[in-house]
């Protein structure tokens, strides 16, 4: 009586047993593809985390690079934006031995260790989006640099206000690295192209939905003559832009800023954003994925002055600090914003 | 009755002892394990290459370390959602001292003391004030990440010692085989020792089966729960020292949802969520299992969230089989007492319902 339960309890286990191996054959019919066969460059990518419009933007990029080069490629990620999760990925793909690695870190450093086991197993390194220490990657994809993220912002309110008037920042949080070395530069082109246009206030939103509109709604009021903001976080830049949608100020006020698509498209089409910039993901991570190739197949090293033929996007020179520059970035208006979903 | 029938009153030894031993739950997902590893070696492209061995176990020893404390905690019929919060806790404190000046033993010590008092906490509440410890620890899971994240915020420390980062990826000579697992044999030891050969783990068996009944038998109920809850408490901070120093990391969100995969491997691994029932041997196999499970679907490029799926699965299906199972063996009992006659059918159910309370 008890052997019987217990040989019910053996069986039942060889049955789980069945269905695990059942479920792992499944995944054999397409993961037999992606393996590391030879001649065929096989590329990994691993974003920060899976289902983020960002990312799926930057992958459909990718996916369409390596069709073009004839690579396969395979996104995987975890749920949770999180290096630890990260380096589980980064693992699997130094014991498959792909020929290319293309990740957005989740830290700069904690993954680095698990990057450089990847790399000595022979798999390249490109990092996009996000950036690891310089020693842990061949290439990183830089998206933009300070310069022209702060040179497209001044550009875009100086043509929205007609080159003169008062204008105001609303940043993230005082202390924000980026943001504050991006508002440094504006102040530095303002200064040096638009000596009309005066900059008369720096808020700070802290990135905070509710902060950023309370800041927006005491920037109109003290200062009764703007004629536009300049919001360089996307958090800040879609606040201001719900508060300007409806108040008596809309139109009246230009604003304009970083901002991503689906955050602003409603803002877009009812006039209340003329147009705002960030980078273009899908560019972001088709350039992410043909500079994979191109390492993987040994065309370029990855050292300074190397070139490389990026598809529709032209040739691109990997600069001193082992980076690719994307390019300028992306503006966004009424007529292109239905192209994009992130 | 005879003499010789009195044997079958105890129905452990009505077998031989090599049949008692293969028809075990433990035998089954070991059996279970090595079928899996065979299958993967052969069938997952990259599953036999050198990195595998290595990757599969640093993986699992957190799992393996919290399972250890874990394990004795379900056998006494309760459970501790909170370790993942504590590992998340004990990490977040290893990383602020360290910041804050501290060398890394002196840190991790002030972690494990943290964490063996964030589990006299829990012990506290469910031995001493007698609640639930489903709804103590899932209030202390909160508790104790919150702590973590709002000591950190969203930041991370994450300039650590190579001297230590190395260690806790350290393998033993050319073996593949991570240095850490020293540690987890020792204490996988340790706590084989103390639940199957010492009569204060009979005692955590007693109280699974029945406290009332080990409580009249000398077995001081609350004090062992308090101490099961602490050891849990005190590993799970080990495992945080750990998984600081492995992903040179110290996040707020360290290890989040890994009480999830602890607790499938331990009832994967034979141990009745009912309590007083399990074996450590078993849910060793458990955790491997599910590493290895993990590590071939990644190999496979199967994502996180089938990967999620699977493990979710293999929780429900070993927490229902012994139930499943017992509702078979009761028909086929029924079905063999008509046909044996009045006398066996008695004491047939009579084991039957003793062995799965």
């Amino acid at each position: 009586m008890k052997f019987l339960s217990k040989r019910a309890s053996a069986l039942a286990a060889l049955g789980l047993s069945a269905s695990l191996v059942l479920t792992a054959c499944g995944g054999d019919s397409e993961g037999g593809e992606n393996g590391s066969a030879d001649g065929d460059v096989s590329i990994t990518m691993l974003p920060k985390n899976l289902g983020n419009p960002y990312f799926d933007t930057s992958t459909a990029g990718a996916e369409a690079a390596a069709e073009e080069s004839g690579a396969t490629l395979e996104e995987v990620g975890p749920q949770e934006a999180s290096p630890d999760a990260q380096v589980q990925y980064i693992n699997t793909a130094a014991q498959q031995g792909v020929g290319a690695l293309i990740v957005s870190a989740n830290d700069p450093t904690a993954i680095c260790d698990a990057l450089n086991e990847a790399r000595d197993a022979g798999t390249k390194v490109v990092t996009f989006d996000s950036d690891t220490e310089a020693d842990c990657r061949d290439l990183f994809i830089n998206q933009a640099t300070a310069e022209g993220i702060a040179k497209v912002q001044v550009d875009l309110i100086a043509e929205q206000i007609g080159g003169s008037g008062e204008i105001a920042i609303l940043s993230a949080s005082a202390n924000a690295t980026n943001q504050n070395a991006w508002i440094e530069m504006m102040e530095t082109e303002l200064e040096a192209n638009h000596p009309d246009i005066t900059l008369v206030d720096t808020v700070y939103g802290d990135d905070d939905d509710q902060t950023s509109f309370d800041k927006t709604a005491a920037l109109l009021q003290s200062h009764p003559n703007l004629k536009g903001i300049v919001s360089p976080t996307t958090v800040g830049i879609a606040a201001a832009a719900r508060y300007l949608s409806d108040s008596d100020k809309k139109g009246e006020v230009s604003l304009t800023g970083l901002g991503t698509p689906n955050q602003m498209r409603e803002y877009v089409e009812n006039g209340t954003v003329e147009a705002f910039a960030l980078w273009n993901p899908e560019d972001l991570g088709y350039l992410a994925a043909m500079a994979a190739n191109a390492l993987a197949t040994g065309e370029i090293e990855g050292n300074p002055g190397d070139t490389f033929e990026a598809g529709e996007l032209g040739e691109y020179t990997v600069e001193d600090d082992n980076s690719v520059l994307l390019g300028e970035p992306f503006v966004y208006n009424a007529d292109n914003i239905d192209d994009f979903d992130f | 009755m005879t003499l010789t029938a009195t044997p079958r009153t105890y129905a452990e030894y009505s077998q031989p002892l090599w049949r008692r031993l293969a028809a075990t739950r433990e035998t089954a997902v070991i059996g279970l394990l090595v079928a899996v590893v065979l299958y993967a070696t052969v069938n997952v492209p990259n599953f036999d290459g050198p990195l595998t061995l290595t990757y599969l176990l640093l993986d699992v020893t957190p799992i393996l370390l919290i399972a250890l404390p874990m394990t004795m905690v379900i056998v006494t019929g309760e459970i501790d959602l909170s370790v993942a919060s504590v590992v998340g806790l004990s990490s977040v404190l290893v990383g602020v001292l360290h910041e804050g000046g501290f060398s890394i033993p002196a840190a991790a010590a002030v972690a494990l003391v943290a964490g063996a008092a964030c589990g006299a906490l829990n012990g506290f509440l469910v031995a001493y004030v007698g609640l639930p410890s489903l709804a103590v620890t899932i209030g202390t899971l909160a508790l104790y990440r919150g702590l973590a994240v709002g000591l950190l915020g969203t930041k991370a420390v994450t300039d650590f010692p190579d001297r230590w980062t190395d260690l806790a990826t350290a393998k033993i000579g050319e073996t593949g085989i991570p240095l850490v697992m020293v540690l987890v044999v020792v204490l996988a030891v340790a706590f084989a020792v103390l639940l199957h050969f010492t009569s204060f783990g009979r005692g955590v068996y007693d109280i699974g089966l029945n406290s009332e009944a080990a409580r009249f038998t000398g077995v001081d109920v609350a004090r062992t729960k308090l101490l099961l809850f602490m050891l849990a408490g005190l590993v799970s901070a080990l495992a945080g020292v750990y998984y600081v120093l492995r992903f040179g990391s110290a996040r707020g969100d360290n290890a989040t949802g890994l009480e999830l995969q602890v607790i499938a491997a331990v009832l994967l691994g034979g141990v009745s969520i009912f309590g007083g029932r399990g074996r450590l041997h078993g849910v060793l196999a458990g955790v491997l299992l599910i590493g290895v499970v993990a590590s071939a679907l990644r190999l496979e490029g199967i994502t996180v969230n089938v990967i999620n799926i699977i493990i979710g699965l293999l929780l429900v299906a070993s927490v229902m089989s012994p139930s499943v199972l017992a509702w078979v063996s009761g028909k086929t009992a029924r079905r063999n007492t008509r046909a044996r006659g009045p006398h066996d059918a008695s004491t047939d159910a009579a084991l039957t319902e003793g062995k799965n309370p």
